[in-house]
Formats: C-alpha cells, structure tokens, sequence
C-alpha cells in the first residue's frame, strides 16, 4: 500500500468527536498468571473514545492488543488472568466493577466486538437465521418469533447482505468470508451498541474485500454514531479508516494522537520503525526494512522502556527509568525520553 | 445424502458377506460335530443319516450356499446340540436376555460417562477432573473379567447385596452392567472432554459470550452440539468392544444370554448356532454403524447439505 | 466413505487450535517449548512398573526364580501369601491348586505377555502399515478396498471367531497370535491410512512428486519418518491392549493352553477358590491392571512428547 499519510482521508478525519467520550480506559492492567510466570499482558492502557470516532490500536502480535480488547469485555481467558487494576468506563459505568449478570447485558447490546477469523467465528452446526436470532433474543426475551425476524433481516440488510431470507436458512460453510463478516457485524450491530471493537477485522478477508469491509464500518459508524475501536497491525488500514491511532508496545501505548500527527510526526522510534517498516509501492528498494529484534517476554519486563534493546536511540537511562508520557501537541503524546528532540523525525 | 446412505448400506451388505464366509468357513474347520454330538456307540449306517440329515455329506461350497439360501429364509437349520430346536429358536430365546443387559448397560455409560466427561471439560483441572481422568485410565485398563471376579468376591460374597450369577431380579444386573459399561465410560468420558475441550477454546464460543450469551447455554448449546460429532465417530468401535466385554461377562456371571450360548455352542460344535450367532452379530454391528454413519451425516449440516456454497 | 474415514470437512472437528494465551506469545512459542517439556517429566513410576513387571521379568524369568512354574507340590496347595497366617516366605504371593507358586507363574506369565505382544503388535503393524499406507497414498480403488476390509475386519465378532477356531484346533500360541493380529491390524491400517492423507499433501512431498521420484522411495524416505511417531505411541498403546484381549480369550479358554502361566489362564484357574484363596486370581489379574495401566500412562506420555501439536488437551 502506499503511503496514504499525506491523502486527505488522514488530514480531513481529525475526529467527529463530541468532546464527551462514550469509552474511557484508565490504567487498565491484564495479568496472566500461568506455569510459566506472570504475563502482564496490558500493564497500564490509558485511552478514551468518543462518539462516531475511529480509534486504531496498531501493534506487532504479542504487543497485548487482543488481551486488551477482551479486557473491555471482560472475557480474558480464564482461570489465567486476572484484572489487576484501572478502569473501563462505558458511559460513565465501570464495567471492571459490574457483576457478571450485568456484564452479560452489556455485552452484545452496548458493548460489541467482532473477532478476526470469519471462519471461525460462526458456529457451524447452527443456520445463520438461529445465530443471528439468538443475537437478538438474548437481549430482549419479550420479542414474538416473527419480530425477531424482523429484526434479524434488518440487522443483516444493514450490511448490505443480499438475499437476506435465504441467508437466514443458510449454514456457515455455505457462505464466504466477507459474507460471513458482514454476518458477524450485524450481529454485533444489532442493538446499536456505543463501542464496537473490531479485532483484526480484515486481515483474514481477501484483499479485494478487505475495503469494502472497512467502508461498511465507516458507513455503519455515519448512521449510528458508533466508536470503533480498529485493531489491527497494518497502517494501511489506520490511514484509511481512523481518526485516531494508539500505538502498543509490550502491553503499554508508547504513542497516541491523531492519524496526521502520528504519520507525519512521530515522537517515538517504535512508531517510527514501524511506519519505516511498511512496503512502500514506487519504492526502489529492494530489501523491506524490518526491525531489529524480538518484543520481550512478557514475563519478565525490565523496569525501564521495553523498547530499549531494540532502539537505535536508546541511551542508558531508557534501560534503566521507565520515560513518562509527554505532551508533544494536544492530544498527541509519546512515552520516551527523547520524544522531544526526536532525533529519527523524518524532516 | 440418499445416495451417501446407499453406498454405506451396499458396502455393509458386502461385510456381512464376508462375515458369513468366513465365518462358515472358520467353523466347519473345527472338526467333525457328530465326534463331539453322537453318542459313542452309534452305528454307522445311523451316523451316515445323521450326516445326511444336517447336510454334512456334501462339499463345502454347497454347504454354504444351502445355508446362505435358507438363511435368507430366515432357517439356519437345526441346532445340532438341541436337535429339537432350531439354531434360530435357540439363539430368539437367549438373546432376549443379552439385549436386556446391554440396554442397562448402554444406559449406564450413556448416563454417566457422557455428562462427566462434559463436566471434567468444563470445570478442567478441578478435583472432578482428575477423579474423572483417573477413572477413564483405569476403565481402559482394567481386564474386565477379573474386575467380574473381584466385584463378585467383595459385593456378592461378602457383603450379600446382590446374588453372584444367574438372573434373579433386577439386582442381578447390578454387577455385570457396570463391568460391561466401565470400558465404555471411560472412553466416552475421554472422547467428550476432549472434544468439549476443543470446543470451547473456539472462536465461534468466544462470539457466542461476545453476544452476551450465558454461561450455560454457551457450554449446552455452543460447545456441546459441535462437541457431540466427533465421539460419534468412535461409538461404533466402543461398542464393539462392549460386545466383544458382554460376552465374556455373560460366561463369569452365567449370565443366561447370547454370550454365553456363543460359547457353549462353540465348544459343543454346534455349528447352526454358531453361524447364525455371528451372522447375528455381523448385522448388528453393520446396522449400527449405518445408523450411525446416517445420523453423523443429519447432524453434520456440511455433510448434510454438501459443500456447496451459496454465496 | 463411512464413519471408519468420516466425510469430514478439510477444517477437521469443528473448533479451532488457536487460544489467546498462544496468540500472545507467539513469538515466545521457542521458550515455552523449552518450558513444557523441562515440566512435562516422564511417567517414572510407569516406566518403572512396565520395566519390572513386564520386561525384566519376561527377560530374566530362568535366572530370578526358583520354583517350578508348571509343576508344583501338591502338599503346598493353596498356601496363602507370606503376609497372611499360613503363609510362608517360600511362596511369596502363595500358591494355587496345584500347589505351584504364584509368583513364579506371575514371573513366566510376563514372558507370555511379552511375547505375544510383541509378535501380534509386529505382524500386525507391518501389515497394517503397508496396507494403510498404499490406502493413503495412491487413493482408488486400493483405498476404497483397504477401507472396506479395515471396516469388515473391525466388524468382526472377534470373541466368537476365537472360540470357533479354537473349539476346533485347540488352543495354541500361534492360534492366539494370528487371533489378535488379525483384529489389530486394522487399527494401524487405519491409523496410517489417516496420517498418509495429510502427509500427502504437505509441500515436502508434493515436492518429491513433482520432482519424478517414485512412489515407493517417497512412501520410504518421506512419509514413513513423518508418521513414525503415531507409530511408536500407537504401537505403545496396542500392547495393553492386546495383553487385555490375550488375557480375556486365555480366560475364557480360547487363548494360551494350559499349563502355560498366562496371567488370564491363572485367574481363570482360581476362580473357583475364590471364597478361600482369593490371590490366585487376584495376583494376576492385578499385574495385568499394573501393568497396561503403565502402557497407556506411558503411551499417552509419549504421544504428548514425540509431537505437541498431537497433544490430546490435558
């Protein structure tokens, strides 16, 4: 893909936020306590999420960001992990402090996500019609069998499914992968929640259908006002379709401000390995430029920044002090020692 | 899925040709039956009727294909042991008993080994689990005739609770049921927990909670359901097994039923019952993988409705 | 197509490897690997009882005993175990009928065991490996036969066979022998006819294939190594089970003649003393628990360690 940061779709989505977040995330902590030791898989997240905007968590694997996204929903595997603080603030609720049954209600309705491999995501024993149903019953007893289904060949006419009724008495193996996701998004969409994250959503699908699946979240976020929370390890994407990025490393945001900013500034070398990382179209080179190393093991962290080994930047007291997260400008900020100079900026 | 259900029945067909085959063959290798039947001092010319009678003048091969025909009439001939009886009658009376043990028994694993080996998935690495672990170890490997022999020493000997051998009353199934099914538990228990384990690390159970699905119905509906096909595939070889377990409990217990005639009629070379025990058996077993065969395709919608795609 | 090679979609059992603790740390797989298996030990008490109640005594069976197997002294019939009132340090675990010693018997009847595992375990897994492996590879006909015998044969009212075969030749150790082998043949063929097909079509031997080299060299060179561990776990685990199925047709009279000490012969022997002299059957039929006991533990140990991605979840 080529380097999108410059297009005006990055420039123009600086955030339809209302000012009043419906998502605030405050030192959310993630242990997993296995054999091997404790994995302090998110270790103090700090983000918020406002009305119809796009927030793009971008990551290598191992960074964290799929612990995080079933932190929010509380459905990190059990019995290994455990919350070890912070606070999830759906709408001014704590959902880490809500019961199970609460959460439960939540869940689907106020709260939905939609995972990455659409061929694993829906059972393959149950008709599409049944799931869909069971998405919708499960938050409203009260609903008669015929407006249920009303309901389900709406949900699915929103995302533009074709042939909804005969969708409905079809099995999953029948269907394709961007049909199976649109499936899982009008599940997710049903009852209109305030957050939807979306992990991965598109790194399984074919690339021909990779945007259009994006543009249906967009066209999805513009009728209902929805935040989105976009996983993904791709900045392709994050161009296209975020208005604002957070960058993890080693289970903590070492970056965060709007997609502009990050793309054409970024305070921290992390992010600055990663976007030099990407494939460039028209590039002459011939090699693609990855980064040195491996991410630590989550087991045993040292206690200064978690990039250091791996940073061309890195003086002594990166290894030794964990750097705090400076203000570069509103509401981009950066955890390094040195994100002030930034001796990597790219001009 | 009709022409899936014809071949599976042309090939069962097959096997139990084979079966006969080999198994007419097998038996008339066991010798002469009048050495064994007739008395001592029986004259010649009465051997040679008696030879005459039971069709065992003529070759092999006609041999068979007599029995095949009347088999197919539903006559497998005179039991040569009980001379007034047909082997067909001999084998109507007993089986009744060996199908009411097996019932009890296919009960008793079903009830027991199936739930626990859901909830040794469910609730994996708890005390329930490693009690249901250690169980199954032992349930494979266990002989079941001797596990017969001691049950009956401590429980009917000892402790008089229910009657050593015979059938006296619903307290004579106590023992020999829960020999027969231990093997069955066992490998049930496995097959689920594992199946059940695999299940629900899914993605498709992670959806279903992401919906806001309770926990129950997650596990009865999301993980069970998809869980249930692959022990489906390895029911018939426990059941087999069973059999192969039943006859040999049947002999401990005197249990008055198919097992035990199979191998009284064996050693008494009576070869009617012999056959037509086998061939007995042989159909049950290839209607019962066919049952099964036809219902892991009904539950299985990929097999059921093709892989064909819609869209 | 039948349940014994189910219909079954390319996506295997509905559900899916991955788990969230795994997606973390992929790239840390190299170190816990290294973990699981410093933490995964080997079943010492398994091996152990396998070594010294099966092998060992099977070996040195002449060298470490001192009583007669198959004759004994009729004035020291049924003497109790050593422990008990009436028993003597003579006659470890006792005596039976006959007055032989139990533990001796014990000793040779692991010699039986032994043997007649390893033999019908032999020709039964060659056997049934080349068949399942020309199933797998070449497809067809050959496969659809294979198939069909491997069903016909696990169809078999085995139990039944043996007591025909047997009513008429008598008991023997080449009876039994073929008696099983041709019941478990058809688990490896099985077996190996499943790993065959997937093996196929990994890119290793799809590049044999093209490359023109011939069927049997790659069956040889590259499909054998790559199923070479279900292999040993399968053969580990069959020789509980043929030490079971031996026992169970030697009970019922159909298996080993007497007077050899098979362990099924001998509980089959005290049976009728029961009430009295519970450890004639109960001594040997404890070494058949022990000792398949092991074989399974030990089997489901190797399969875990041979090949993670095997592991039946634990």
């Amino acid at each position: 893909m080529s380097d999108l940061s410059s297009t005006p779709l990055a420039q123009g989505r600086a955030g339809t936020g209302s000012g009043s977040p419906v998502l605030e995330v405050k030192d959310l902590r993630t242990y997993l306590y296995t054999r091997w030791g404790v994995t302090k898989a998110v270790d103090g997240v700090s983000f918020h999420l406002d009305r119809g905007e796009t927030l793009g968590i971008v990551g290598e694997s191992g960074s964290g960001k799929s612990m995080l996204a079933l932190s929010l929903v509380r459905l990190t595997p059990e019995p290994a992990s455990r919350n070890e603080g912070g606070q999830v603030l759906l709408g001014g609720r704590d959902l880490l402090a809500l019961s199970e049954k609460h959460m439960r209600a939540i869940r689907g309705k106020e709260i939905s996500m939609i995972l990455q491999d659409p061929q694993q995501s829906l059972n393959p024993v149950f008709s599409v019609g049944n799931q869909l149903r069971e998405a919708i019953q499960v938050h409203d007893r009260s609903l008669s069998g015929e407006a249920t289904r009303d309901r389900s060949l709406a949900a699915l006419k929103s995302v533009r499914v074709p042939a909804p009724e005969r969708r409905l008495r079809s099995f999953p193996h029948q269907l394709s992968g961007g049909m199976k996701q649109r499936i899982v998004g009008a599940m997710a969409m049903a009852y209109q929640p305030q957050v939807l994250i979306a992990d991965e959503p598109t790194t399984a699908l074919d690339v021909t259908i990779q945007a259009q699946y994006l543009r249906l979240l967009e066209d999805l976020q513009e009728r209902t006002g929805v935040g989105i929370i976009l996983i993904t390890h791709d900045f392709g994407v994050i161009a296209e379709s975020c208005d604002r990025v957070a960058v993890m490393y080693a289970g903590r945001i070492v970056e965060q401000g709007p997609v502009a900013a990050i793309f054409d500034n970024p305070r921290h070398p992390y992010t600055r390995a990663l976007l030099e990382s990407r494939p460039k179209a028209g590039s002459r080179k011939a090699r693609l430029q990855s980064i040195e190393g491996q991410p630590p093991s989550l087991n045993d962290l040292s206690p200064g920044c978690r990039f250091a080994e791996r940073c061309s930047y890195a003086m002594s007291r990166c290894e030794e002090e964990y750097p705090p997260t400076v203000v570069i400008d509103g509401p981009h900020g950066a955890a390094c020692w040195r994100s002030e100079e930034a001796p990597w900026a790219i001009n | 899925m009709a022409r899936y259900v014809a071949i599976n029945a042309v090939r069962g067909l097959l096997t139990l040709f084979a079966v006969s085959v080999l198994v007419f063959f097998l038996a008339r290798l066991t010798g002469d039956p009048l050495d064994v039947l007739a008395p001592v001092d029986m004259s010649r010319e009465d051997e040679e009727a008696l030879r005459a009678q039971w069709g065992l003048d003529r070759t092999l091969p006609e041999q068979y294909i007599a029995f095949l025909g009347n088999a197919m009439k539903g006559d497998f001939g005179p039991s040569f042991k009980y001379p007034t009886e047909t082997a067909g009658s001999v084998i109507l009376d007993r089986l009744p008993n060996s199908i009411k043990l097996g019932v009890v028994s296919t009960i008793l694993t079903l009830v027991i080994g199936v739930p626990l080996g859901i909830l040794s998935a469910v609730r994996r690495g708890s005390l329930v689990d490693r009690v249901a672990k250690g169980f199954a170890l032992f349930g494979q490997s266990v002989p079941e005739f001797w596990l017969a022999i001691v049950l009956i020493w401590f429980v009917a000997v000892r402790w008089h609770v229910v009657p050593t051998s015979g059938i006296t009353g619903w307290r004579s199934y106590v023992l020999p049921s829960i020999v027969i099914s231990i093997f069955g538990i066992a490998a049930l228990l496995r097959l689920f927990r594992s199946a059940m384990l695999e299940t629900m690390g899914s993605e498709y159970v992670k959806l279903a909670r992401l919906k806001g699905v309770s926990e129950l119905k997650v596990i009865w509906k999301h993980a069970l359901k998809p869980a249930s096909i692959a022990p489906l595939t390895f029911f018939g070889g426990i059941v087999v097994r069973m059999l192969t377990g039943a006859t040999v409990v049947e002999i401990v217990f005197s249990w008055p039923g198919a097992g035990l005639l199979a191998y009284e009629a064996a050693n008494a070379r009576d070869f009617p019952v012999v056959q037509a025990l086998a061939l007995f058996t042989a159909a049950a077993i290839v209607i019962m993988n066919l049952l099964i065969d036809i219902t892991y395709a009904y539950v299985d919608p990929r097999v059921r409705l093709g892989q064909k795609a819609v869209v | 197509m039948s349940l014994r090679n189910p219909p079954r979609p390319a996506g295997g059992l509905p559900g899916t490897e991955t788990s969230d603790v795994d997606e973390l740390g992929r790239h840390r797989r190299r170190n816990m690997l290294r973990w699981a298996r410093r933490s995964n030990r080997p079943p010492w008490l398994s091996i152990f009882i396998v070594l010294f109640v099966l092998v060992l005594p099977a070996l040195l069976a002449n060298l470490i005993t001192v009583h007669d197997p198959l004759r004994g002294v009729l004035g020291d019939r049924l003497t109790p175990p050593a422990w008990m009132e009436g028993g003597s340090t003579t006659y470890l675990l006792g005596t039976d009928k006959q007055g032989r010693d139990i533990l001796t018997r014990i000793i040779f009847g692991a010699r039986i065991s032994l043997t007649v595992s390893t033999l019908t375990i032999l020709i039964g897994a060659v056997v049934g490996s080349t068949l399942g492996l020309l199933a797998g590879y070449f497809g067809g006909w050959i496969d659809r036969l294979v198939s069909w015998m491997i069903d016909t044969f696990l169809s078999l009212p085995h139990v039944l066979l043996a007591l025909v075969i047997v009513a008429a030749i008598g008991p023997s150790f080449v009876t039994i022998i073929a008696i099983i082998a041709v019941t478990i043949w058809a688990s490896f063929a099985r077996q190996v006819r499943g790993e065959t097909l997937s093996v196929r079509e990994t890119e290793y031997v799809a590049r044999a294939r093209v490359a023109g080299a011939p069927p049997w060299r790659i069956l040889l060179r590259h499909v054998l190594p790559n199923i070479a561990n279900t292999l040993i776990v399968l053969a580990t685990l069959q020789v509980g089970v043929v030490i079971l199925e031996e026992s169970s047709l030697s009970f019922i009279g159909a298996g080993i003649p007497r007077p050899n000490p098979s362990w099924g012969v001998m509980v089959a022997d005290g049976r009728d003393q029961i009430l009295t002299s519970w450890w004639v059957s109960f001594f040997p039929g404890l070494a058949i628990l022990l000792v398949v006991l092991s074989l399974n533990l030990l089997g489901d140990w190797l399969r875990d360690f041979l090949d993670p991605k095997m592991r039946q979840r634990g």
